[in-house]
Parts: C-alpha cells; sequence; structure tokens
C-alpha cells in the first residue's frame, strides 16, 4: 500500500472520530453550560416556592407541579393504548398483513409529525369539537371544557407520545421467547391467557422503558401545549381537569422570549432550565440503562 | 377417525375436539384489535381536522368572488343596453360609453375593496412576499415564510449530514466495542434533550458566541437557528445512518476485507455506498425533523419575515409562526384559517417526506441486499 493512501485513509478516519467526539463535545458544553449557569439559584427553596414579584423572584413550584400533572393525566392515556397496540401487532396481527403494515406505517408517520400540528389537532379536535360538544350537550352552552385545560393537553401529549410507547413495548414483547408461549399454549392456556400470564409479565421491563421515555418527551415538548392549555402565571394550582396549568418548558420559553426584563431574571431561566434538563436526562438515561440490558438479555 | 378413549372414560367426539367459544377471548381479541387501529384513526382525524379549520379560507372566498362576477356582468348588460340606446345620436356615443366602462371599473373596484375589507386571504395574497397577518389590511404571504423555513433547514442540514453520517460511520466501522457502547447512548441522550432547552442554549449562549465570531448585527438570525437545530437532527440521521450501516451484510465487509482492501476503504468504498438508501432516508427524516421544529425556531431566529439569501439574517419559519400567533388569534378568523392552512401544508410535507423514505428506501433496500444475495 502507497504511503499517500495511508495517510487519506488516517485523515478519513480522523474526520469520523472527529464528528463523534464534536457531538459529544457539545452535548457535554450544553450540560456544563446550562449547569453552571443555573447552580446558583437552584435550591430546594426554589423547587418548592411560588414565583414572586412579577415573577422576578420565588420559585417553580406550580410550573413542576403542572408538569408533573400533565405527564401523570397523558401516561394513564397513552401507556395502556399503546401497550395494546403493540400486544396486536405482535399476537395478533400477521407480519405481513396490510393492516399490521398500515399500522406501523401509521405510528412511524405520528412519530414524525411535527409537534405544533399536534397543538392543533388538539385546538381543533379536543377544545373546539369535542369540548365545545360537551358544552352544548351537558351544560347548555355554557363554557367549561371549550376551552384550554389540562386534560385537552394531557390528551394532546399523549398522542405524541402514543409511538413511543408502541416501540419500546413491541421490542420488548419480542423478546418473550417463542417457546414460553408454546409451552403456556400446550398445557391448555388460551392466548389471551397466555399473553395475559406470559406475555405481559415478560415485557414489564419494556413498558417500563416505554413509559419513561414517555414521561421524559412529554416532560419537555412545549409545541402541543402551546394553545392547549398552558398558561404564563397562575396564582393558584389546577384542582380540577378543566383549569389551566404552569409547564417547566413553557416557562422558560416565556421567561427568556416574553417578559419584561429577560437579563434580571436570567438566573432563575437557567435554573428553571437546568431543573428541565436534569428531569429529562435522568429519566432518559433509566431508559437507555434498562433497554441495554433488556438489549443484552434478548441476545 | 374412530371416537377414541381416555384412562378416566372422557369421550373425545368431533364436538368436544371443537374449539370451544369463550366470551373472554373473543372481547379480548376484538378490543385488541380495535386499539390496534387507533394510530391510523388519529392520523386520519389529525388531517381531518387541521386542514378542516383552513378550509374557510377557500370556500367564503369562491362565494365572495362570484358575487362581484355576476355583478359585474349585469353592469355590463346595463351598458350595452346604454350604447344601443345612444347609438342614435352618434357623437355621444363614446363620451356615454367611456363613462359606462369607469362605471363598471369603478364598481368592482369597490367590490374588490369590499372584498378585501371582509375577507382578505385570497389565493393571491397567499401567494404573496408579505406576512403581516395584523395591520390595518393584512396580508397573508406565505413566501417569506417558506423561504425562512427553507433556508433554515438547509442550514441546519448542512451542519448535521456530515458531521451525523461521518461519527456513525466512526461508531459502526472503527469504534472499538466499548466506545461505541458508550457514543450511542450519548446521542440517545442527545435526542432526549427537550427542544425548549436547546433553543434556550441557542438564545443565551451560541447566539453571543457566534456574533463574536462573525461579527454581524442581530444576535438572532437563521444561522443560529438552523446550527441549533442540527444538534435536534443529528441524533436522528446519526440513529437510522447506523442501523443502515451495521445492517449491510457482513459477507460485503469480509469480501472486501479478503480481496486486500484496507478498513478504511472497506467503510469508504462498500459498507457506506451499499448503505445509501439508509442514509438517505435518515437524511429525509432529518430534513422532517427541522422543517416542524417549533421552539427552536421561536427562540433563535429573530422572527422577522424576511425574504433573502444572507444566512446572517433574521428569517421567521411556518412552524414559528403557528407557535407565535395562534394563542392571540380570533377563532374563526380569516388569520386562524390561515394558520391552520399553514399546519396543513406542514403536515402533508411531513407525510411526504416520511412516506418516501419508508416506501423507497425499504424498496431498494430489501432489493439490494436479497437481490445480490440469492
Amino acid at each position: 500500500m502507497s504511503k499517500q493512501k495511508s495517510i487519506t485513509g488516517g485523515l478519513f478516519i480522523g474526520a469520523t472520530a472527529f464528528s463523534a467526539f464534536l457531538i459529544i463535545a457539545v452535548i457535554i458544553i450544553l450540560l456544563v453550560v446550562i449547569i453552571n449557569g443555573g447552580k446558583g439559584t437552584f435550591s430546594w427553596e426554589f423547587l418548592t416556592a411560588f414565583p414572586e414579584d412579577g415573577m422576578m423572584k420565588g420559585g417553580i413550584f406550580p410550573a413542576i407541579y403542572g408538569t408533573v400533572l400533565l405527564v401523570l393525566i397523558m401516561s394513564v392515556a397513552a401507556v395502556p393504548f399503546g401497550t395494546i397496540t403493540a400486544i396486536y401487532l405482535t399476537e395478533y396481527a400477521h407480519e405481513k398483513s396490510i393492516m399490521a403494515q398500515t399500522i406501523r406505517f401509521a405510528v412511524r408517520t405520528l412519530a414524525t409529525v411535527p409537534s405544533i400540528i399536534f397543538g392543533l389537532f388538539g385546538l381543533g379536535f379536543f377544545i373546539k369539537f369535542v369540548g365545545t360538544g360537551m358544552d352544548d350537550v351537558f351544560l347548555g352552552g355554557q363554557l367549561k371544557w371549550g376551552q384550554p385545560n389540562i386534560l385537552w393537553a394531557s390528551l394532546t401529549m399523549a398522542l405524541l407520545t402514543l409511538p413511543v410507547v408502541i416501540v419500546s413495548v413491541e421490542e420488548a414483547i419480542r423478546t418473550v421467547p417463542r417457546e414460553m408461549r408454546e409451552a403456556s399454549l400446550a398445557l391448555g392456556a388460551t392466548k389471551w391467557e397466555t399473553i395475559k400470564r406470559i406475555v405481559l409479565p415478560g415485557s414489564r421491563s419494556g413498558i417500563m422503558t416505554g413509559t419513561i421515555l414517555a414521561v421524559s418527551r412529554g416532560a419537555g415538548e412545549v409545541a402541543p401545549i402551546l394553545f392547549t392549555g398552558a398558561a404564563y402565571y397562575l396564582a393558584t394550582l389546577p384542582t380540577s381537569l378543566s383549569d389551566q396549568f404552569m409547564n417547566l418548558g413553557y416557562h422558560i420559553y416565556i421567561m427568556a422570549t416574553q417578559s419584561a426584563n429577560v437579563d434580571q431574571t436570567l438566573p432563575i431561566q437557567f435554573a428553571t432550565t437546568m431543573v428541565l434538563l436534569m428531569l429529562t436526562f435522568l429519566l432518559n438515561l433509566t431508559a437507555v440503562i434498562i433497554r441495554s440490558r433488556l438489549r443484552r438479555k434478548a441476545k | 377417525m374412530k371416537n377414541s378413549t381416555d384412562h378416566k372414560g372422557f369421550v373425545f367426539t368431533k364436538e368436544s375436539l371443537k374449539k370451544k367459544f369463550r366470551w373472554s377471548e373473543f372481547l379480548s381479541e376484538k378490543i385488541i384489535t380495535g386499539v390496534g387501529f387507533l394510530s391510523i384513526t388519529i392520523i386520519v382525524l389529525i388531517f381531518f381536522f387541521v386542514f378542516k379549520e383552513s378550509i374557510p379560507i377557500f370556500y367564503t372566498q369562491k362565494k365572495v368572488v362570484a358575487k362581484v362576477e355576476t355583478f359585474q356582468k349585469q353592469e355590463q348588460y346595463g351598458g350595452e343596453s346604454d350604447t344601443v340606446q345612444t347609438n342614435s345620436s352618434g357623437q355621444e356615443q363614446y363620451g356615454e360609453t367611456t363613462a359606462d366602462t369607469m362605471m363598471i371599473e369603478n364598481q368592482t373596484r369597490v367590490d374588490d375593496t369590499i372584498v378585501h375589507g371582509s375577507d382578505k386571504a385570497t389565493a393571491k395574497s397567499l401567494l404573496g412576499t408579505q406576512w403581516l397577518p395584523v395591520s390595518d389590511n393584512p396580508r397573508y404571504g406565505l413566501i417569506p415564510l417558506f423561504v425562512g423555513t427553507l433556508k433554515i433547514t438547509l442550514i441546519a442540514i448542512l451542519f448535521a449530514a456530515p458531521i451525523a453520517i461521518l461519527a456513525a460511520l466512526f461508531s459502526a466501522s472503527f469504534a472499538p466495542y466499548w466506545l461505541r457502547e458508550l457514543i450511542k447512548p450519548a446521542i440517545e441522550l442527545l435526542a432526549g434533550f427537550p427542544s425548549v432547552v436547546i433553543g434556550f442554549f441557542a438564545l443565551m449562549v451560541m447566539a453571543s458566541f457566534f456574533q463574536n465570531i462573525f461579527g454581524y448585527d442581530g444576535r438572532l438570525n437563521a444561522f443560529v437557528g438552523g446550527v441549533a437545530m442540527a444538534l435536534a437532527a443529528i441524533p436522528i440521521i446519526f440513529t437510522i445512518t447506523e442501523d443502515a450501516l451495521t445492517a449491510v451484510p457482513r459477507t460485503y465487509t469480509e469480501a472486501s476485507l479478503a480481496l486486500g482492501a484496507t478498513r478504511w476503504q472497506t467503510a469508504l468504498f462498500v459498507t457506506l455506498p451499499a448503505a445509501t438508501p439508509g442514509i438517505f432516508a435518515a437524511i429525509l427524516l432529518g430534513i422532517g425533523r427541522v422543517f416542524g421544529e417549533t421552539m427552536i425556531a421561536l427562540m433563535a431566529t429573530g422572527n422577522a419575515a424576511m425574504i433573502g439569501i444572507n444566512p446572517f439574517e433574521s428569517v421567521r419559519t411556518l412552524a414559528a409562526t403557528i407557535g407565535a400567533e395562534m394563542a392571540e388569534v380570533v377563532f374563526g378568523d380569516t388569520h386562524y384559517n390561515v394558520l391552520f392552512l399553514i399546519g396543513s401544508l406542514l403536515f402533508i410535507f411531513t407525510f411526504s417526506l416520511n412516506a418516501l423514505a419508508e416506501f423507497y428506501v425499504k424498496g431498494k433496500l430489501v432489493k439490494r441486499f436479497q437481490g445480490k444475495q440469492s
């Protein structure tokens, strides 16, 4: 081999390695900068106090509370439906059937639809169609459900995170060995009994991963809730499903772009961003660890 | 087959061997199948409801335009009869008709302004070059928004694609096992960063950093937004490219190495070309991600609807326009409908990209690997 070629090769391998490390470096820089900017303001009190002085001081408790409530309602909606869809795809549908392929295509499309479109859909469908319809039928036109609230925001978010759950659970169900299913069926269990007693317990970790990833995604997305229920500032915590709520991501967005004095609240913004970043980061890290264990088991 | 008897004296008949009908089985299967269709239903509903809210633009418009046309015709008809009447006195004819045509022109002009006053979003103004939705004479030209979105997408992909593809090649072909097990989860974690966090980072840190380097005037511009969006697109392109590269059959690389090629030659001239359809899909999905990204665009691009090729100019993207204006708009207003129209366009675009990536690439990959192997 000529020397020139080995130099080209070295350069080429160097370029690929550089790209990989560049990405890692950016991740580390982002983490360090955000944590550095936020750690001064971050404290237990910051997490548990209400905002004060027109958001100039104080904590972010309502935003955390709202975000937690949002992902809870979202999970209640998304996880069961996602799991059942995954069961249908793996246990009932034939792999090559048009039905299964169409559903798979729909799931992948759902995963690539821009999140702002979900926001529009939430507004057009949940608020204006379902909500206004409910008001007309049950409350005689009195405005209660036909406006942005935490229920519609959570359901909108559930649609967005549905594919995340489906993909994770499906992957986990596939790791349940075929022999276990066959043994169960041979012992006289029906198909549903086999799914209930063998397949679902065997894919528990996959359902966990799916839920964690969905929660992390739901906690961080802002675009779908911009006009389906998030509020800039509320003096009280949401107590019913028809209340609006505060949200960490929305709080960051508003504080950084539309508040009166951006510079003065900069430490609060960094600290809020740090809280959100840490939250999603830890959730994702947990999911990655569970998943890599699962994959090793599958091998 | 004759009936057989087991040792407890149970008789197997044709009847007893038949599958028993069980309600639990029946119901569970039906329910699970029903839920399975949910994803398809959601896609259809999204398309229907987003598009539904944008229909009034076209619908009311046609009505108004039609009215104007009939009005015009009547006027012309009247004008003609006038000229017939004045035909007898030759000299007056000229003046009469010009007065008449002027009247017709006036009439239509008045009607036009009425059209513009009540329902401004004509098809013409949608293709205009000005986006001024909140003014006395609102204009809904989508061209600057399209230009802005395309500009940002181009910048983001120019950064994201080479870096992500090279990094994927490193991870798939050169990196030792332990390093690969470190790079892949790290990039998965980057995929989990909320876009509002990336937007905040771009707004507060990257914008000043790039301003110091390049020394331009506006802190927020297409370049900052594009680079920030590259961060969102890199994980997608990396993951799909990596999958495509590792899916290349081992026999390919082994054959290449056996023929005396080095590892980098094999990676560059055998593995990479074999995975091109997958890489193409990765880039398409990356484009889809950037095209519809809202929060980063809202926070880091400056949001001024300008047309120009300068990358250091502020831009406004389609998605950011929806995000910024939907909250302040009156329900059922033309502005509201136009924003939903933008949403429909975004949806159709990303849907087509995804469909293209899915069908074209799958067909090609399967043909390539299976067709050649057999």
